[in-house]
């Protein structure tokens, strides 16, 4: 139900104070409203009552096991958030002068100081707001790179097939051509087609280490030097940070530029639509490109890095320093953590894969990758069970949601059928993993006896089986009064 | 197992190429590949006039699990794309082969056709891929 359904013409939702109706004389004629704006017509009361409810019947991490492959989402701590919150910052404002910010700028700078340890870069800026801007400001830094040097010929990206699809689109925006790199059957980059690849045209190429098949990249340091030799440089996309987090850093393998989603590895808030942080980070050559501002250090106070200190810079991202709230955040979340804390997360993500992984195949699934060890994910692939009773990898997300799973992310990536792509991270029980292994189980029984029955999946949710093909050739996102 | 019609070549990115006998083919994606893309909700095809190198992407196809290249499999201009498809993307999936063709070339090159698969190496192609 949409709040306007709730509306009732002529009923006003005024605050409770009393207050007197104010003529307004200060705002030029042609600039006012000739009609009252469409707002719903509902007490404050209804209000709050209508999206409390919606917000219950909705899945998040605080309510269910969220295993969406590729997407990391773990618990996000309670204690980030109350911190983040002390009145210091919450009530800073972006103009505020630096000496009245000085804390605010020492908790970014050392965050910058973490992550540049933790990936094994030279600087990091936090200035991205977002996965995709953070890949937009590294894409846009190479080809600023690449000019700065006369070298303005090189006009292809090379992307693995396996690539998450804002990979190519980023390299595009950037004005790149996409050149696909396959991969073999072992789940590994195809060096033979990379070498073929590369040439004097070659900008760079974008890398996810370890790659969306749940796999690590195993030949990275080949990959590197293939690339390097061509001139080109090595864009590493963080979306699978958690795997690695404390263990191996992609400034080690050779890459030159890094973004990292903190909204994944470093637990910020996640999903309906963020707010998001993508800081960069970048090897010695990319340093002056580095989008701003970014904090700096002199003597025992701190200061923004502005177009002044940075004349060859990327650019600025947004009117201030990114998403402040979310960079505290991770800034406290990683001070919690610290340097083995931070190891600890990618050894437990991993081992929840990776015993997730033993117990479905025990159980009788298939794995895509069966001879590969898991990295923090997998991809468990129902190809037999789909040709044998009909029931595809969708029924089964779809039946995963009656038992209290969200489901796991499916059909990515495109290259395996009937998949799903799991990723249970560090932060849940063993008993969690055991009851989703049991309900795949579960469902596969159901499946044997009454196809119908799981095709028909969910029952027990507010919303039945949505018709997603119809919803994509009509969309239509739009309400007003006209549509009754 | 998926249709494979004997008179018609194919390319291992699953197109379709159909020899008009006039100096032009028609090019669509094969029924194995919609049925491994499921419902189409999007399909976009090259303008007429567009001049085409073998292997360059050309076409879109959008189902409700993922947007996928088409990839022309021989040199021309394209001299027809198939406009219905933009109101009417389901086509491809109920008649790959027929209505659901994506758009129409003058070959450059004919020799290019002698490149790309018959029924039977393609119906090879999809049995070791499944």
């Amino acid at each position: 139900m949409l709040i306007f359904e709730r509306s009732h013409e002529g009923r006003s939702n005024t605050a409770q104070i009393l207050r007197n109706d104010v003529e307004v004389t200060d705002i030029p004629a042609g600039l006012r409203r000739k009609q009252r704006a469409v707002l719903p017509a509902v007490s404050e009361l209804q209000a709050v009552r209508h999206y409390t409810g919606l917000s219950q019947k909705n899945f998040s991490i605080d309510t269910h096991f969220y295993p969406l492959g590729s997407c990391t989402m773990k618990y996000n701590p309670r204690g980030s958030n109350k911190y983040a919150m002390l009145p210091g910052f919450l009530a800073r404002h972006p103009h505020a002068p630096e000496q009245m910010s000085q804390g605010f700028l020492a908790s970014m700078y050392d965050l910058q100081e973490m992550l540049k340890d933790v990936t094994g870069m030279k600087e990091v800026s936090l200035a991205p707001m977002a996965g995709a801007q953070g890949e937009f400001a590294g894409m846009a830094m190479i080809r600023a790179y690449h000019d700065s040097r006369g070298d303005d010929a090189r006009s292809e990206v090379l992307v693995p097939d396996a690539a998450h699809g804002t990979n190519p689109a980023t390299a595009v925006m950037c004005g790149y051509k996409v050149k696909e790199i396959p991969t073999d059957a072992q789940g590994d980059v195809d060096l033979e087609a990379l070498k073929q690849a590369v040439g004097p045209q070659t900008a760079g190429i974008m890398l996810t280490n370890p790659s969306t098949l749940g796999v690590f990249e195993r030949r990275i340091t080949e990959i590197a030097r293939i690339v390097h030799e061509a001139g080109g440089l090595l864009y590493y996309d963080g979306a699978n940070l958690n795997a690695i987090l404390g263990k191996v850093k992609p400034g080690d393998m050779g890459f030159d530029v890094i973004h990292m989603n903190l909204h994944k590895t470093f637990s910020t808030p996640h999903g309906g639509g963020g707010p998001g942080a993508g800081p960069v980070g970048v090897s010695e050559r990319l340093i002056p490109f580095l989008p701003i501002p970014m904090v700096a250090k002199e003597g025992d106070k701190y200061r923004f890095l502005t177009e002044k200190d940075r004349p060859q810079s990327m650019g600025r991202l947004s009117a201030f320093a990114g998403n402040a709230g979310i960079l505290l955040r991770a800034y406290i979340y990683a001070r919690m953590l610290g340097r083995e804390g931070m190891i600890r997360v990618s050894e437990y993500s991993t081992l929840n894969a990776n015993y997730m992984m033993a117990r479905l195949k025990q159980e009788g699934f298939h794995m895509a990758y069966p001879e590969r060890r898991a990295t923090h994910e997998f991809i468990l692939t129902l190809k037999k069970e789909a040709k044998e009773t009909g029931v595809i990898a969708m029924d089964y997300a779809k039946r995963l949601l009656d038992f209290g799973h969200h489901a796991p992310t499916t059909y990515f990536p495109l290259l395996v059928p009937e998949c799903l792509l799991i990723e249970p991270t560090e932060t849940e029980d063993m008993e969690t993993l055991d009851s989703f292994v049991e309900t795949m189980v579960k469902i596969r029984a159901e499946a044997d006896a009454d196809p119908d029955m799981v095709k028909g999946a969910p029952y027990t949710l507010p919303v039945k089986r949505l018709d997603d093909v119809k919803a994509a050739r009509e969309l239509n996102l739009k309400w007003s009064p006209d549509t009754e | 197992m998926s249709n494979v019609p004997t008179d018609l070549k194919y390319t291992k990115s699953h197109e379709w190429v159909k020899d008009n006998g006039d100096g032009t083919v028609t090019v669509g994606v094969t029924d194995h590949a919609q049925e491994l893309l499921g419902d189409m909700v999007f399909v976009e095809v090259p303008e007429s006039g567009r001049e085409l190198s073998a292997g360059e992407d050309c076409a879109v196809v959008e189902s409700v699990k993922a947007a996928s290249d088409v990839y022309s499999p021989v040199s021309g201009e394209v001299v027809e794309g198939n406009e219905e498809l933009a109101d009417a993307p389901e086509t491809v999936n109920s008649d790959a082969y027929g209505e659901g063709w994506m758009f129409k070339l003058k070959l450059a090159d004919s020799g290019e056709l002698g490149g790309l698969m018959d029924a039977a190496a393609y119906e090879e192609l999809v049995a070791s891929e499944s």
